[in-house]
C-alpha cells in the first residue's frame, strides 16, 4: 500500500458510505492511517470489509488513546488485515470525553469482543450494541477511567529523608 | 453501582455464565441445539477460581457444567493488571522497555523487539545487520525457551510429570546463553532501540553451537515419551477443535492458527527484520485439535534450531547498535576524547532522545501469534501512549469455543494447549 | 575403604548386634547407649522437623512465578534437597506461601484469603520485588508489598530474583523457623526496623552499644514510643 493507494481507498469509503465518513488520511513509512468520523465508523468498516474490492476480512487490534491537550480527546484505532494482500490498514476515529459514545463492531469482527471492553475499561468509551460490556481490568467496582491522561498515576510516594517525617512508618 | 452502566443489564447478572432456560430455549451459541432428552435438571456452576495450580498464572474460569460436559466458560481476567501501559507514559523511552518486556513475561525479548520497531520506525532509524542478526538469535532461542517451559506446564496438567523436568532442564540450558550475552535470565533488557545493548561474548557462539547440537536429539525424546503414548493421544487428539474460520473471526493468530490449517505466519508473510535471509519452515497442522497444536510447538521449536544456526553462520561483523549518537550512547572510550560524545551521553542519560510526533504499530511473530506494538510520539523524550496488542488476550476468546459441548478434562487439557500467559493478558 | 575403615565397621556392628541382642553389660552399655541417643528440647526438635518439611502453597503470579517454577521443576536448582518440592495446592494442606509476581488490587483480597485458609504454623516468602514493595509499577493498580495485608517473614529481591536467590531466602526461613534468625547487617548496626543508628560495633565480642542522642530521627522514634 502506498499514498496513493490509501487515497484511492478513501474515496471508495467516501463513495460507498457517505460523503463525510472519511476525515483525513495519514502515510507514515509504510503504514495507512484512514480517519472516520465517529457516527460513520461502523458503516465504514462494514464496507471495508464486505463491500470494497479489496476487502479486510481481519481485525488484529482495536486499541484506544487519549490525545489529552488536542480536542477531541479520546482516539478509537482498529488495525485492520488482509491475509490475501499482506497488507494493513488503521481506521481511526476521534470523539470527544463528554459523550463517548461509538457503535460496537462485534457483530463484523467476533476478535472486538474483549478488546472494546478494554477501550470501555481504560477509557470509558461506550460502545453501542456491546454483547457485555463491563470492565474487564480493573475490579468491577473500581471508578475512573485509569489510561486517560487526567487520571493520577497512583501508587505510593517515594520516601526521602526530606519528605520521611510525613509518612507514618510501619512501626508507629 | 458503577457509573456507567451502559447496557442496563445488572453487573451480575451479566457476568453469570449460562442458565437452564438458556439452554432450553436457545442454544449457546458454538453447540448443537440441546434436545429434550439431553437436558438434565442441573447445571452446576463452578469457578475454577484464580488460584488453581499456578502454571498458566491467574485465570479465573466461570464454567457451567452438566455433569462432566461444559456447557459454558466464562473467563474472567484482570488479576494481574499491573497498570504497565499507564506507567510507559512516564518513563522515557528507552526505559519504557524494562516495563515492556513484563508484559508476556515468558517471551521478553519479543515484547522488546516489538516496541523497538515501532520506535524505529517513528524514529526513522535504520538498525546495523549485525544487530539484526544478533536480534533474530535471541528472538529464536526465546521461542524455543518459551515452547520449553509451554510444554513442561502443558505436559504436567495433562499429568506426564516428567515433562517438566525435562523441559525445565533443557530451559535452563538456553536460559544459560541469555545469561553470558545479557547477564540476566529473564528480563535481559538486552534490545535497545536501534540495536541491541552489547556485543555477544567470546564463547556465545561455540555454546550454542553445543546446544544446537544436542537439542535436537532431546525433543525426539519428548516425542518419544509422548507422541506414542496412549493416554497422550487419546487426551489430545479430537479436542478442542474450533474451525478455521472462527479462530479468524476471533483475531486468533499463531500456533492455534496454524494448527487449524491456516498457514499464516509473520515471519513469511509479511518479513520484519531480516527473516527474508533465512530458510525455515512455517509447520502447519491439519485439523486443529490438542494434538496438532502439541505437533505444531515442537516443530516449531526445530525450525527455531535451523534459523539460529543460518543466523550464526551468517553472522556479519559491523556496529551491534547504530552510530547515530542521538539515539544510542557512544562508546565510553569516546567520552575521554571527544566533547560530542560527552555532550550526547549526558544529554542521553538525563533526557533521552526525543521522538517526532507520529504513531506507529509494529507486529511480530510471538511464541503465542501476532504481537503488536503501538507507540504514540508527541516530540518529547516519553511516549504518550504505549499499547501492546497481545496475543494472548485476543486467543483467550477462543477458548468458549474449544470448551463447549466438551468434557471437563478436555477443557483442561485445551486450557494448556491455549497457552495463555495472563502477564500479557492482564498487562 | 581403607584396612582400618573395614576394622572400625565391623567393630561397630558386632557392638550393635551385640546391643540388640542384650549382651551388653555395665560399661559397655552405657557408651554404646550414649552413642545412640540426642537430648534435645521439643521445641528444638519439632522446629527441625517443621524446617526441612515445608510444604509451599503453588501460588504463582507472575514473571517470578516462572522462577519458582524452575526451583521446583529444574533438576540443577533442585528444592527437593531441602524436603519443599511437595507443592500442595489447597492451602489447608500448605504452610509456605510464596508470593511470587505482582500483587493488583484485585488479587489482593484473594491472597489474604488464601491466607488465612492456611493452618497455623505457617509463613510468608515474599518473592521479586513487586511482591516486596511495588517494585518497578509504582501505579493505581498494585499494592505496593505484600506487607500491606499480610505479615511477611522473609523477603528476597530481584527482578525475578535468581533460582539460588530463591533456595537462600529459603535457607534463612529455615534458620528462622528453627528459632535462630539471622539478622545479618541488623546486628552490626543496631537497626531499628530499617533504621540504622550510630553504634560502636566492637568486634572483639561482636557487641553494638547505640550512642545516646545520635540521630534525631531515632530520638523521635523513642519519645514516640515511651
Amino acid at each position: 500500500m502506498d499514498a496513493t493507494g490509501l487515497e484511492l481507498i478513501a474515496q471508495r469509503v467516501r463513495d460507498g458510505v457517505s460523503a463525510d465518513a472519511v476525515t483525513g488520511t495519514h502515510f507514515l513509512r509504510g503504514e495507512a492511517t484512514l480517519e472516520v468520523a465517529p457516527a460513520a465508523v461502523h458503516d465504514a468498516l462494514a464496507y471495508l470489509r464486505d463491500a470494497d474490492d479489496e476487502p479486510w476480512p481481519l481485525l488484529m487490534s482495536l486499541h484506544g488513546c487519549d490525545y489529552l491537550p488536542e480536542e477531541p480527546r479520546l482516539g478509537v484505532h482498529y488495525q485492520l488485515l488482509s491475509v490475501e494482500r499482506t497488507d494493513r490498514l488503521n481506521v481511526k476515529t476521534r470523539l470527544g470525553v463528554e459523550d463517548p459514545r461509538l457503535r460496537s463492531v462485534v457483530d463484523l469482527y467476533p476478535s472486538a469482543e474483549y478488546q472494546e471492553r478494554e477501550v470501555y475499561d481504560m477509557f470509558g468509551v461506550i460502545f453501542e450494541g456491546h454483547p457485555d460490556l463491563r470492565r474487564i481490568l480493573m475490579p468491577e467496582d473500581y471508578e475512573g477511567f485509569p489510561q486517560r491522561r487526567d487520571f493520577p498515576m497512583g501508587g505510593e510516594p517515594v520516601i526521602f529523608t526530606f519528605n520521611e517525617h510525613k509518612f507514618p512508618r510501619w512501626y508507629d | 453501582m458503577t457509573e456507567g452502566d451502559p447496557t442496563g443489564v445488572p453487573y451480575r447478572e451479566r457476568e453469570a455464565s449460562v442458565t437452564m432456560g438458556r439452554l432450553e430455549e436457545e442454544p449457546v451459541s458454538g453447540t448443537a441445539a440441546v434436545t429434550e432428552g439431553d437436558v438434565h435438571d442441573e447445571l452446576f456452576t463452578i469457578n475454577i477460581g484464580p488460584h488453581h495450580p499456578a502454571t498458566h498464572g491467574v485465570l479465573r474460569l466461570l464454567t457451567t457444567l452438566e455433569a462432566e460436559v461444559v456447557r459454558d466458560v466464562k473467563p474472567i481476567i484482570g488479576y494481574v493488571h499491573t497498570g504497565i501501559e499507564k506507567s510507559c507514559e512516564d518513563q522515557e523511552y528507552w526505559k519504557v522497555i524494562t516495563f515492556v518486556e513484563r508484559m508476556d513475561y515468558l517471551a521478553y525479548y519479543f515484547n522488546a523487539q516489538a516496541y523497538c520497531m515501532a520506535v524505529e520506525r517513528l524514529l526513522r532509524e535504520e538498525v546495523p545487520a549485525r544487530a539484526e542478526y544478533l536480534r533474530v538469535i535471541h528472538l529464536e532461542l526465546n521461542r524455543i525457551a518459551s515452547h520449553l517451559f509451554w510444554i513442561a506446564t502443558a505436559a504436567l496438567d495433562i499429568g506426564a510429570i516428567t515433562m517438566l523436568w525435562w523441559g525445565c532442564r533443557d530451559r535452563d540450558l538456553v536460559l544459560d546463553l541469555f545469561e553470558m550475552s545479557g547477564g540476566q535470565r529473564i528480563h535481559t533488557r538486552y534490545f535497545q532501540v536501534g540495536g541491541v545493548m552489547e556485543d555477544i561474548p567470546p564463547g556465545f557462539e561455540a555454546k550454542t553451537r553445543e546446544f544446537l547440537k544436542v537439542m535436537p536429539q532431546r525433543l525426539d525424546q519428548y516425542l518419544s515419551l509422548l507422541d506414542r503414548n496412549e493416554i497422550w493421544l487419546r487426551r489430545t487428539k479430537g479436542t478442542g477443535i474450533v474451525p478455521v474460520e472462527r479462530l479468524l473471526e476471533l483475531g486468533v493468530t499463531g500456533p492455534l492458527l496454524r494448527a487449524a490449517g491456516h498457514p499464516w505466519d509473520l515471519r513469511t508473510a509479511m518479513p520484519y527484520s531480516v527473516y527474508g535471509d533465512f530458510d525455515f519452515n512455517v509447520p502447519v497442522g491439519t485439523v486443529g485439535d490438542n494434538y496438532d497444536r502439541f505437533r505444531v510447538r515442537i516443530d516449531e521449536m526445530r525450525e527455531s534450531l535451523r534459523i539460529v544456526e543460518q543466523a550464526l553462520d551468517g553472522l556479519p561483523e559491523g556496529p551491534y547498535i547504530t552510530t547515530n549518537r542521538k539515539v544510542a550512547l557512544p562508546p565510553r572510550h569516546e567520552l575521554a576524547t571527544s566533547m560530542e560524545a560527552l555532550i550526547h551521553h549526558f544529554k542521553l542519560v538525563t533526557e533521552g532522545f526525543r521522538v517526532p510526533p507520529g504513531e506507529a504499530y509494529a507486529a511480530i511473530e510471538s511464541p503465542r501469534g501476532e504481537l503488536g506494538c503501538f507507540v504514540v510520539a508527541d516530540g518529547s523524550a516519553k511516549p504518550a501512549r504505549v499499547h501492546v496488542r497481545d496475543p494472548s488476550f485476543v486467543n483467550l476468546q477462543a477458548l468458549p469455543d474449544m470448551a463447549r459441548g466438551g468434557l471437563i478434562a478436555d477443557f483442561i487439557a485445551s486450557v494448556a494447549m491455549l497457552d495463555p500467559i495472563l502477564g500479557g493478558v492482564d498487562r | 575403604m581403607t584396612r582400618t575403615r573395614v576394622d572400625e565397621l565391623r567393630v561397630r556392628q558386632l557392638k550393635a548386634q551385640q546391643l540388640l541382642r542384650g549382651e551388653l553389660e555395665g560399661e559397655d552399655l552405657e557408651q554404646e547407649i550414649e552413642k545412640r541417643l540426642l537430648f534435645t528440647r521439643l521445641e528444638e526438635a519439632q522446629n527441625w522437623a517443621r524446617k526441612n518439611a515445608l510444604f509451599p502453597l503453588g501460588f504463582g503470579l507472575a514473571c517470578c512465578a516462572i522462577e519458582m517454577i524452575t526451583v521446583v521443576g529444574s533438576p540443577r536448582n533442585d528444592l527437593s534437597r531441602f524436603g519443599a518440592e511437595v507443592i500442595r495446592f489447597s492451602p489447608r494442606q500448605a504452610d509456605m506461601l510464596i508470593l511470587s509476581g505482582r500483587v493488583s488490587i484485585k488479587m489482593a483480597p484473594i491472597i489474604r484469603r488464601l491466607y488465612d485458609q492456611m493452618l497455623e504454623p505457617k509463613w510468608v516468602i515474599s518473592m521479586g520485588a513487586c511482591a516486596s514493595s511495588a517494585g518497578m509499577f509504582n501505579n493505581y493498580a498494585l499494592v505496593a508489598g505484600a506487607d500491606k495485608f499480610l505479615p511477611v517473614d522473609i523477603y528476597v529481591p530481584g527482578c525475578p530474583p535468581r533460582p539460588e536467590a530463591l533456595i537462600y531466602g529459603i535457607m534463612k526461613l529455615q534458620d528462622k523457623i528453627m528459632g535462630h534468625p539471622d539478622m545479618g547487617w541488623r546486628e552490626r548496626y543496631g537497626a531499628y526496623g530499617t533504621e540504622e543508628r550510630e553504634v560502636k560495633y566492637d568486634p572483639a565480642t561482636g557487641a553494638v552499644a547505640p550512642e545516646p542522642g545520635s540521630r534525631r530521627q531515632t530520638e523521635r522514634l523513642d519519645a514516640a514510643r515511651t
